[in-house]
């Protein structure tokens, strides 16, 4: 569905990503480990639009997406629920939900995806007129979910959906997660939180400033020694 | 509490204006004011309890519990009154009227970019002008009427608006400011300075107003007559049609996907784009839409006065503009029409106190900072914007 194929990102001078090439077949999900600063960000970001690699190319669903901008590739299908979330506080969870909704021109339809997301999420229902900038960290990320599944996409980008959460909110998202997936959504994940990513994907990467030191069965990759070291904190 | 502090301030900065003549003091003229200030302070207090009285409910986030004024009953009414104004005003009120609906089309067109947008402009009255000069340039060489002029003049604002617009739009808040206020003062500078088109300071004379063609029954058959709007209250009527069109554009525009589109890209850009919005080419559209709102009012202005020159569009006039959205309340139409009322009308009122005025308008427009910031009407997803603010300042 998705093939990123040798790509080289710059942030100025920066050689954020020296060669990364990966794959995302369709209904899958696929996870990109990694500390800090490791490029995981960089790569959905260059793999939505906001930047655009130097060298290498992106193509997706066959279509050569590598120097189109980012609101083009949103209309292709792809949707990422951004890093920290990034709702728009002052706004109403609804007006939130509406926004991401911009590309579905049929009012209905827009409607019958809200309905979708309050079904999936009941406690944004239950503050649909609040401003998004005063629910909860949990409620947040379920808003930006929400906000990203409002598009229909047919590739979802998540980039740290476990940021700054408490351990049984975590859980409760990647139970979504899968829930998104299992109703046809392919998921792109990036994460820290190695442990609970490898659990729920099919195929894994793991990347170390700029390029993947590792990749297959996410299953096999929780049970390398080496990983298990580095991300999982065993010794 | 807080009353008392505003009318001890008032009187302090009132009375060196009302207060000192000839070198004297006059006590009564003071007092009669203070009267007069405080008696509407206390009126708009006790009609806010009341009101505040009657929609007191248990807390809910349903906003159809609270009490409302019937909608459709005050709207007729004050239709109603706006109608009948030219009537039963003299010639000096009909006068500011056309003023105030002047400021409010351009205040709603600014409302746009600074608003819903958030593209802080400082040049805004450029449009302006050049929706004003395209009607006085094609009327006044090629003849061209005002209903054909209008549109065109339209075209060129947002022509313009794009123009501008394309190359400063990748600068944020400041720094944008600072370019729109250059770019109002080279368009001001360019109509004072290229003699040969615009006729430099002299401006340029002999405007016809718009004119109006009626059919007359003669010999059994129809011609049609013309006839040119000269008449203040023609004139009053017009630019009243021009507000309520440019109201009705807003009003759809705010609950628009447009206009959803332009408060994401006003709250978080990245985020926006990341939703599929052309940042971009919102922002443009912020922008031509906001000029073409000015274009209209420009070009009635033209028509009006029938006579430009470059002085009519000094920045002084941008930042008149602005201070109608910010006093009248960022966002909100109802808002915008009490800003530009308050900031046309109040002047107006204390002509007799002269070179102080502009001091009782800066007064008035920090204490509205103070006491209001979120303006005297607010749109309600600004007002709840500002009360957010307030709480997080507190938390934090």
């Amino acid at each position: 569905m998705l093939s990123v194929e040798d790509i080289h990102t710059y942030y100025g001078h920066i050689h954020a990503l020296k060669g990364i090439s990966l794959e995302v077949k369709e209904k899958e999900i696929i996870c990109l480990i990694g500390s800090n600063g490791a490029g995981k960000s960089t790569t959905l970001m260059t793999v939505n639009g906001i930047l655009h690699p130097s060298e290498g190319r992106i193509l997706f669903l066959g279509q050569d997406i590598t120097t189109l901008p980012a609101d083009k590739i949103a209309g292709l299908g792809i949707t990422q629920v951004p890093e920290g979330r990034r709702i728009l506080p002052r706004l109403s969870v609804e007006d939130n939900l509406e926004m991401g909704a911009f590309l579905v021109k049929d009012k209905k339809e827009i409607r019958k995806n809200r309905d979708e997301v309050y079904e999936l999420f009941p406690l944004l229902a239950k503050r649909r007129k609040q401003q998004g900038g005063t629910l909860s960290g949990g409620e947040q990320q379920m808003l930006a979910i929400g906000r990203a599944l409002m598009s229909k996409p047919k590739l979802l980008l998540l980039d740290e959906p476990s940021l700054g959460l408490a351990p049984l909110i975590v859980e409760k998202i990647f139970d979504i997660i899968r829930h998104i997936n299992e109703s046809g959504t392919t998921i792109f994940l990036v994460e820290q939180n190695a442990n609970m990513a490898l659990g729920i994907s099919g195929n894994a990467y793991v990347m170390e400033s700029g390029i993947i030191t590792l990749k297959g069965p996410a299953k096999d990759l929780a049970k390398d020694e080496a990983i298990r070291k580095a991300y999982l904190g065993e010794d | 509490m807080k009353f008392v502090i505003v009318l001890v301030w008032a009187f302090i900065l009132l009375f060196p204006m009302l207060g000192i003549e000839g070198g004297r003091f006059v006590w009564d003229r003071v007092l009669k004011v203070m009267a007069v200030i405080t008696a509407a302070g206390m009126l708009v207090l006790i009609y806010h309890y009341f009101l505040k009285g009657l929609s007191f409910r248990p807390k809910t986030f349903d906003a159809s519990t609270k009490y409302r004024p019937p909608r459709k009953l005050l709207i007729g009414l004050g239709l109603a009154g706006v109608l009948a104004l030219p009537w039963i005003a003299d010639n000096y009120t009909c006068d500011i009227a056309i003023n105030v609906l002047i400021y409010i089309s351009l205040g709603l067109g600014l409302n746009i970019v600074i608003g819903l947008a958030g593209l802080l402009d400082l040049g805004y009255i450029a449009f302006y002008a050049v929706g004003a000069y395209t009607y006085a340039l094609l009327n006044t060489n090629f003849g061209v009427p005002f209903w054909l002029a209008l549109p065109v003049g339209c075209v060129i604002s947002a022509g313009v608006g794009a123009f501008i617009g394309y190359p400063t739009l990748k600068m944020r808040g400041d720094y944008l400011a600072i370019v729109t206020l250059g770019f109002g003062e080279i368009i001001r500078i360019v109509l004072n300075n290229w003699d040969s088109v615009t006729k430099g300071p002299n401006g340029i004379l002999g405007i016809k107003a718009p004119g109006l063609f009626y059919p007359v029954v003669e010999n059994g058959s129809i011609a049609f007559a013309h006839l040119y709007l000269k008449n203040l209250i023609w004139m009053y009527y017009l630019i009243l049609a021009i507000a309520v069109l440019i109201m009705l554009a807003v009003y759809r525009l705010n609950t628009s996907r447009i206009g959803r589109a332009w408060m994401a890209v006003r709250e978080d850009e990245t985020a926006a784009e990341l939703t599929g919005i052309h940042t971009t080419r919102m922002k443009l559209y912020a922008y031509m839409l906001g000029a073409i709102f000015a274009g209209f009012a420009g070009a009635f202005f033209a028509a009006k006065v029938r006579y430009v020159n470059p002085s009519s569009f000094i920045f002084l006039e941008s930042a008149l503009v602005l201070c109608i959205v910010v006093l009248g309340g960022m966002g909100s139409i109802r808002g915008i029409i009490i800003g530009a009322v308050a900031i046309i009308v109040l002047p107006e009122m204390f002509r007799g106190l002269a070179l102080y005025r502009m001091a009782a308008f800066g007064g008035a427009m920090t204490a509205m900072m103070v006491f209001r910031p979120e303006g005297l009407l607010p749109a309600k997803r600004k007002a709840q914007e500002v009360e957010m603010e307030r709480k997080t300042a507190n938390i934090s």
